[in-house]
């Protein structure tokens, strides 16, 4: 009886569980089955998920119309560039924060949070105008330098909260054992932080991916990322159902596989530590 | 905890760090400071004179302004209200046990891997579209006339874009949260004769209340500076109507170029976010402590 | 060599002081325990000596050389920590190897000293094991395996028994006992278990907040320790502590009497009591033993002891065993043992 009873809420629950995250994940799964449609099939009346002709037309129309693979390597290089960058300004402070405490330690950590707090509309004008002055308006180095700034809070909060995990006794062992400051952190800290500092890369790549700010703002035609590419299809082109629909696939599953193996460490970097 | 010697390596190794941020934040606010009370537009080359609080006092009574603040509210507030409520009942619900709860997770996940741009026109175009849209289509077939979306409810639209991007992530840290509560409370609670109703709210739903808090701070930060959606959805319109003060700013200093009033309309949004990361930094901090 | 001098040395946290001005001579080859209850400056001291922490002012010389700014590498020392601190991603033998590594010692040696140290800890079979897969007696014996290769001048150890449970320590303790043996190297071991202190120490500095209140070899400070705070801290149970009023010439503020010493008497002794909860050991009994006008009295028993709750019974004690403590605590020799100056 009991078993019975368990077993019919698993099923109620399960049902109920995959109809709604079907729901959600819909518009993505739409969006991947238009892309091997053809146009006049993308917008029918009468829409078919599997019943159509498939066809990869789409995607070598969007590969030979637009310069798409520049974009794609401006959003490799740019989110890739920012958050190499970015690691390497934030590991010896995450290093300082987390085994040299001080009083001050607490507070620095809370100003460089309120860093990411300013609004991007508050910088803008200065930021763009510095930018047109300095010949960096749509250059990927710009756009590396601004989303390495805009993500250096959260990198030195990810790596300031792996590291605390690892007992400063373990550095200090390697003190006493005759390591200096460079073989400290490259021979004991790097290599016991490395998941840590894996994941920390691997969501900063896709925050940098993703943003949408100041690459919109700061970019045009040459060092423009996917994001901005994918904005020139607003109109008309958007109603190329299909190969809006290619278009947007290629820009998105990468960060969607690499997305879901960092689903952990989102909650930590995201939340500042904040929830774990 | 550390001798001389270590502490000055650290102030070494914090500097970089702290000056490219120091740099990054004061340097460019203080010039969005001054700007603000110049007259100054990029379209007009001239003194850029001293004219005071006028910027402040144009921006602040600008219908827009008004307009474009409450359809911030209202962005924010309803989003907010849209991830938190979902955001509780599928994390509530991914934590039973379930067949393929990995499977669930990943496309409950995935939303948020998508780029703003890319979740705004695929929801504009393949969803919301009045002729050739899904919804359009789906009415018709139900014998009722399609809704134009982007006209007739600009804002709701992009609520509801916007909240299907952040759902995941409220559910992500919501389902933490649960997962984290301690499972001998809930059969001390069994054993006490509590109901489904009085666990979740007497034992559930306190424990989620920072993660929640965190949420709510932490989405507002973000959703205060919502820009891409409405770049490529509505563009504002109609006229004000799905406006944000960020967006705002944007078209006053980028297509208007009046650096001076969108200035003033950048130090307002910094005060704003300001309020709202006062309470997210008392809550952080508190967590530090612990 | 191994000798350490302490000469006034002090330490402060920002504005709090935890170890006052503080001499002390660690001679050449001795195990020398620092025990004392949490927070009393022992481990802050240890770490200190090490170079783990800044000397606030005073100096430190390891083999009359200052070594008071020295950083730790420098020192020749080596540490065991609490937590075996371990280099989680290396296996045991690279953990071992790290400190000669770091000195750029020829690999050859590297390799015949990794074998000795490995044999000498029944280590051989674990070398290419991570730490993650040995248990907490093989992790310590990996932590000692670090330090001694690099034949220190000294060894400190940071408690390095606390994380094993009991019959494990047990084992350890006889080990670094025998380690220290036949090696005859300086030990300076931190501990709050002030048996470990009476078991393995050749001397015991008895740490209380900041200071140290007394130094002395094991039975020194059991049989004479020179204040209440170090003979209550020594001997397990604790000793008993009976206020009584001083009268005339006599200071005596309070007496101290160890549960070993006290006598259960047919004829009326020095107290009378009601026995209340009862420890068997087997090989002892406590009894704990209600005065009025008194408290509880701990007393040590035969195992096979006859008394059962609610006895009334008579304790007494020999006038040899009975401390004397004047109004600051302080042990009046002269009453206690009979000397009249203290040894």
């Amino acid at each position: 009886m009991a078993i019975s009873k368990t077993n019919k809420s698993k099923v109620v629950y399960t049902l109920l569980a995959w109809s709604i995250s079907g729901m959600l994940f819909f518009p993505i799964l739409w969006t991947m089955i238009t892309s091997f449609k053809t146009e006049a099939e993308a917008i029918s009346a009468t829409p078919s998920l599997f019943m159509f002709e498939w066809t990869l037309e789409n995607y070598t129309d969007v590969l030979a119309r637009s310069p798409y693979f520049e974009h794609f390597l401006n959003s490799v290089i740019i989110s890739l560039g920012a958050s190499l960058l970015g690691l390497l300004i934030a590991i010896p402070a995450a290093w300082s924060m987390a085994f040299v405490q001080t009083k001050r330690t607490k507070n620095l950590l809370m100003w460089m949070l309120s860093t990411k707090m300013l609004p991007p509309v508050g910088v803008l004008i200065p930021i763009y105008l510095l930018f047109r002055d300095f010949g960096l308006l749509d250059t990927r180095l710009g756009l590396v330098i601004v989303m390495t700034l805009i993500n250096l809070p959260i990198m030195v909060w990810m790596l300031y909260t792996y590291f605390r995990e690892i007992p400063h006794e373990i550095l200090e062992a390697a003190r006493m054992d005759g390591a200096g400051i460079k073989e400290e952190i490259f021979h004991v800290l790097l290599p016991i932080a490395l998941p840590g500092i894996a994941s920390t890369l691997l969501l900063n790549v896709i925050l940098a991916w993703n943003e949408a700010f100041w690459t919109l703002i700061l970019t045009a035609a040459n060092a423009a990322p996917l994001t901005a590419f994918i904005a020139s299809y607003s109109s008309p082109e958007g109603l190329f159902y299909a190969k809006l629909s290619a278009a947007s696939v290629m820009a998105v599953v990468p960060i969607l596989i690499l997305g879901w193996f960092s689903q952990k460490q989102l909650v930590r970097g995201l939340s500042f530590g904040a929830v774990k | 905890m550390a001798t001389t010697q270590s502490r000055t390596l650290a102030k070494i190794m914090l500097f970089p760090s702290v000056t490219l941020l120091l740099a990054w934040m004061i340097v460019p606010l203080c010039m969005t400071l001054y700007f603000s009370f110049l007259d100054y537009n990029l379209l007009m080359p001239g003194d850029n004179e001293f004219i005071g609080l006028l910027n402040y006092e144009f921006f602040l009574t600008d219908p827009a302004f008004i307009e474009s603040f409450f359809n911030t509210l209202l962005l924010v507030g309803g989003v907010l209200f849209i991830t938190i409520g979902g955001g509780i009942g599928l994390a509530i619900l991914l934590d039973q046990a379930i067949w393929g709860r990995n499977y669930v997770r990943i496309m409950v996940l995935a939303p948020f891997f998508v780029m703003p741009t890319v979740s705004a026109l695929v929801w504009k175009n393949m969803f919301m579209n009045p002729v050739n849209g899904l919804f359009a289509h789906f009415a018709e077939f139900i014998g009722v006339a399609p809704v134009d979306f982007f006209a007739e409810l600009p804002l709701f639209s992009i609520i509801i874009i916007v909240s299907w991007q952040w759902l995941p992530f409220a559910t992500l840290i919501l389902l933490t949260a649960i997962q984290s509560l301690d499972r001998e409370q809930l059969e001390a609670a069994d054993l006490d004769g509590a109901g489904p109703f009085s666990k979740f709210f007497y034992i559930v739903l306190p424990h989620l209340s920072r993660a929640v808090t965190a949420v709510i701070l932490i989405e507002t930060i973000f959703l205060l500076s919502i820009f891409a959606e409405i770049l490529v959805t509505t563009s504002g319109g109609p006229g004000y109507a799905s406006t944000n003060i960020t967006y705002l700013i944007y078209t006053q200093s980028l297509l208007q170029f009046d650096v001076g009033g969108g200035s003033a309309g950048g130090i307002v949004a910094v005060i704003i976010a300001n309020i709202v990361a006062i309470f997210l930094m008392r809550l952080i901090g508190k967590n530090l402590e612990g | 060599m191994g000798s350490i001098t302490l000469k006034q040395v002090t330490k402060n946290f920002d504005e709090v002081n935890v170890i006052k001005p503080l001499d002390l001579h660690i001679r050449d080859g001795e195990f020398i325990v620092f025990v004392g209850p949490s927070g009393c400056g022992k481990s802050t001291l240890l770490r200190m000596i090490a170079g783990l922490e800044d000397t606030t002012s005073g100096s430190i010389d390891i083999d009359g050389e200052d070594a008071t700014n020295m950083p730790p590498a420098k020192r020749g020392l080596a540490m065991v920590f609490q937590s075996y601190a371990l280099y989680p991603h290396m296996s045991v033998r690279n953990n071992i190897a790290f400190p000669l590594k770091r000195a750029k010692v020829a690999p050859a040696v590297i390799e015949e000293k990794i074998e000795k140290a490995a044999s000498m800890l029944n280590l051989t079979d674990y070398l290419d094991r991570k730490p993650g897969q040995l248990s907490g007696g093989q992790r310590q014996r990996v932590a000692i395996g670090r330090a001694i290769v690099r034949q220190p001048s000294a060894f400190l150890f940071d408690e390095p028994l606390s994380n094993l449970d009991a019959s494990l320590r047990v084992n350890m303790r006889l080990e670094i006992s025998q380690l220290h043996k036949s090696l005859a190297t300086t030990m300076i071991y931190v501990t709050h278990d002030q048996v470990e202190a009476m078991t393995m120490a050749d001397r015991i500095a008895v740490f209380n907040g900041g200071i140290i209140e007394q130094v002395g070899t094991p039975l020194e400070l059991y049989q004479k320790p020179i204040n209440r705070f170090v003979a209550g801290f020594i001997g397990s149970p604790k000793m008993n502590f009976i206020d009584v009023t001083p009268q005339g010439d006599d200071a005596t503020c309070s007496l101290g009497v160890r549960p070993e010493h006290f006598k259960i008497t047919e004829a009326k002794g020095l107290w009378t009591g009601k026995v209340g909860v009862i420890e068997h050991l087997g090989s002892e009994t406590f009894l704990h033993v209600h005065v009025e006008g008194i408290g509880t009295l701990t007393v040590k028993a035969d195992g096979d002891s006859p008394v059962s709750y609610g006895d009334v019974i008579n304790l007494t004690a020999a006038q040899d065993k009975i401390m004397h403590f004047d109004a600051a605590g302080v042990t009046i020799p002269s009453l206690s043992w009979g000397e009249t100056s203290a040894a």
